[in-house]
C-alpha cells in the first residue's frame, strides 16, 4: 500500500517536527507534565475522600473506581497526545484563512488538521494512567488474560475514536461562528463525567444521552469493566464499538457538509 | 482575541478620580458583551459535571439508611452546598482575565499604563467586574433553570444576618480571586508561557477552595489546616456563612482571615508588579 507508507512518512515527519519544536522549551515541556499529573492526582484524591465515607458507589468498590479513573486518564491523555491541540486549533485556521494552504496540499485535509502537532509530553501522563491501572488490578487481585488485554486495547481505541469524532464535530461549528472556542472547550466538561461509574446515574434522560448520543459513560467504563472482569454482557463493549463507528461516520459527513460552506478569510 | 486590552482608552475630559474608572467599567461591559454567547455555553456546559457530581452523591447516600449524614451533611444539605458553590462561582470566577493580563504584558500593551494616569491593577479590576456582570447575567438563564429543578434543596440563609454577611464574604472572595489571578498572570514578566502556572494554581484552588467537596468532610486536622490557606475563602467560607454552618468564633475568625488574605494578596500583587516592571522591556506597544 504505497498510500499507507506515504501517510506514515508524513506522520513521522510531523512527529519529528513537533519534537524539535517542543525541545526548544524544555522547562515548559516539563511543567505541562506536572500540570496534567496534578489534575490526575486531584481526581484520585476526590475518590479517596468519597471512599473515606462509603465502601461502595453503585456497586463499585474503591479499587474498581481507581481502575476506572486510571483507564480514563490513559484514554484522555492519548487523546491529548494525538488530537486535542490540533482540533482546538481548527477555529484559528478558519479565522486566519490558513486552512486554504492545507486544502491545497496533496494530502487528505482532515488528516493534516487532525494530526499536525504531536504532544509527546502527554504520553508520560498516559503512562501514569497505566501505572495506576496496574496498581489497582494488583489491589483487586485480578490478572487479565492476554485476550483481555487485547480486548482492552481495542476498546481503548474505540473510546479514543469517540472523543476524537465528537470534538472534531464540535470544532467544525467554527465554519459558521468564528468564536467557537467556547464550544470546543465545553467538551472538557463532558470529559469529566467519563471517569464516573455509569451505574451511579439513574436510568433516565441524562444517562441515555451520555450513553447513546454522546457516549461519555461508555468510553472509560467499558475498558475498566473489561479489566476488572465485571462486564455484564458482551453488549457493553459491542455498544462502545458501535457508537465509535457511528460517531466517526457522523463527524465525516458533517465535515464534508461544513467544507462546502467554507468561504476563505484570506485574500 | 482581546478587544478590551488593545482598545486605547478614549481621552474624555475626566472630572474626578472615579470617573475614568467608571468609564473603563462601561467600555469593559460593552466589549465583554461580544462573549455573551460564549458565556452562555460555558455556563450551560458547566452544569453537566455539576449534575454528574450530584448523581454521584445521590448514589452514595442511596446505600445508607435515609437521613444519614456524611460529615455533617444530609443529602439535601450536600446538594444545596454544591448549588451554592455554583452560584458563588458564577459571581467570582475569573474568565479570561488572567490570559488577557498575560497577553497585555507579552505584547507590550502595558506600556500605555506607564504613561497614563491610570493604575493597571484598578483598570484590570474594573474589567474583571464588568466581565462578572456580563457572565452572571448570561449564566442566569441556565443556572436558574437548573436551580428550579433542584428548588427543594435550595435553602435561604440559616440566620437573618446571613443576608448581610454572605454577600460581604462573596465580595471579598471576588477580590481575593481577582488578586490571585492577577498576581499569577504577572509572572509573564519573567516566563514565556504563564498558562502552566495558571493551571497549577487552579488545581490547588479547585481542591482547597471546596469546589470539589465541602472541606469539613475531610479529617478534622486537615480541614483546620486548610482554613489557614487563602483558598477556602474563595468558595467554602462564603457558602458556609450563607448556610449558617460557620458560626460564633469560627465566623469572626473566618472574616478576619479572609480580610487578612485580601490585604496580603493586594500587597503581594503590588510588590510583584513593581519587581516585574524592572524586568519589563516594552515589545511593540
Amino acid at each position: 500500500m504505497p498510500s499507507f507508507s506515504r501517510y506514515a512518512g508524513i506522520y513521522s515527519a510531523l512527529i519529528r517536527y513537533s519534537l524539535i519544536h517542543e525541545m526548544q522549551f524544555k522547562v515548559n515541556f516539563l511543567l505541562w507534565i506536572v500540570v496534567e499529573a496534578l489534575w490526575f492526582g486531584l481526581q484520585l484524591a476526590f475518590m479517596t475522600v468519597l471512599y473515606g465515607h462509603t465502601d461502595q458507589i453503585a456497586g463499585w468498590s474503591r479499587w474498581e473506581v481507581v481502575l476506572l479513573v486510571g483507564c480514563n486518564q490513559f484514554i484522555q491523555q492519548l487523546f491529548h497526545t494525538l488530537f486535542v491541540t490540533n482540533l482546538s486549533n481548527l477555529s484559528e485556521l478558519i479565522r486566519k484563512g490558513t486552512l486554504d494552504l492545507l486544502l491545497l496540499q496533496p494530502v487528505n485535509t482532515r488528516f493534516l488538521i487532525s494530526v499536525k502537532k504531536f504532544e509527546i509530553g502527554n504520553i508520560v501522563n498516559a503512562l501514569m494512567g497505566l501505572v495506576v491501572i496496574a496498581y489497582a488490578l494488583a489491589q483487586l487481585g485480578r490478572v487479565p488474560t492476554p485476550a483481555q488485554w487485547l480486548g482492552f486495547v481495542v476498546v481503548c481505541l474505540a473510546g479514543l475514536s469517540v472523543h476524537y469524532s465528537l470534538m472534531f464535530l464540535l470544532a467544525c461549528i467554527s465554519f459558521w461562528t468564528v468564536r467557537a472556542q467556547g464550544i470546543v472547550w465545553g467538551y472538557y466538561n463532558l470529559f469529566n463525567i467519563a471517569r464516573l461509574p455509569a451505574e451511579a446515574f439513574p436510568r433516565g434522560a441524562y444517562r441515555a444521552v451520555f450513553t447513546w448520543v454522546l457516549p461519555m459513560l461508555l468510553v472509560s467504563n467499558v475498558p475498566a469493566k473489561l479489566l476488572a472482569q465485571r462486564l455484564a454482557s458482551p453488549w457493553e463493549w459491542l455498544a462502545l464499538l458501535g457508537m465509535a463507528a457511528a460517531c466517526f461516520v457522523v463527524s465525516e459527513l458533517f465535515w464534508r457538509f461544513s467544507l462546502r460552506h467554507y468561504t476563505s478569510a484570506s485574500a | 482575541m482581546t478587544p478590551v486590552s488593545t482598545d486605547p482608552i478614549p481621552a474624555t475630559p475626566s472630572t474626578g478620580l472615579w470617573s475614568k474608572y467608571v468609564h473603563v467599567l462601561s467600555v469593559g461591559i460593552q466589549n465583554t458583551l461580544v462573549y455573551r454567547t460564549n458565556f452562555l455555553f460555558r455556563a450551560a456546559f458547566g452544569l453537566v459535571p455539576l449534575a454528574a457530581t450530584l448523581f454521584l452523591w445521590e448514589a452514595i447516600y442511596a446505600d445508607k439508611p435515609t437521613g444519614t449524614a456524611i460529615g455533617a451533611y444530609t443529602l439535601a444539605q450536600m446538594v444545596s452546598y454544591y448549588l451554592l458553590v455554583t452560584v458563588v462561582d458564577a459571581f467570582t470566577a475569573v474568565a479570561e482575565d488572567d490570559w488577557q493580563i498575560a497577553a497585555d504584558i507579552k505584547d507590550g500593551a502595558v506600556s500605555q499604563f506607564l504613561l497614563k494616569p491610570l493604575d493597571f491593577l484598578a483598570y484590570r479590576l474594573c474589567l474583571y467586574l464588568s466581565g462578572r456582570v456580563i457572565y452572571t447575567s448570561a449564566a442566569l438563564i441556565p443556572v436558574a433553570v437548573f436551580l428550579f429543578f433542584q428548588r427543594e434543596n435550595l435553602v435561604g440563609p440559616a440566620e437573618p444576618w446571613g443576608w448581610i454577611l454572605a454577600p460581604l464574604s462573596v465580595l471579598m472572595a471576588g477580590l481575593l480571586q481577582f488578586l490571585i489571578a492577577y498576581t499569577v498572570a504577572l509572572l509573564s514578566f519573567w516566563v514565556l508561557d504563564v498558562s502552566t502556572f495558571i493551571f497549577i494554581q487552579f488545581a490547588f484552588e479547585f481542591l482547597a477552595s471546596g469546589h470539589l467537596f465541602p472541606l469539613d468532610i475531610l479529617p478534622d486536622g486537615l480541614h483546620r489546616l486548610l482554613l489557614w490557606s487563602p483558598y477556602p475563602y474563595l468558595l467554602y467560607f462564603p457558602v458556609g456563612v450563607y448556610l449558617g454552618r460557620i458560626q460564633g468564633a469560627d465566623l469572626w475568625q473566618g472574616f478576619a482571615l479572609q480580610s487578612a488574605w485580601v490585604a496580603a494578596a493586594f500587597l503581594i500583587a503590588r510588590f510583584v508588579w513593581s519587581r516585574g516592571l524592572r524586568k519589563y522591556t516594552a515589545v511593540g506597544g
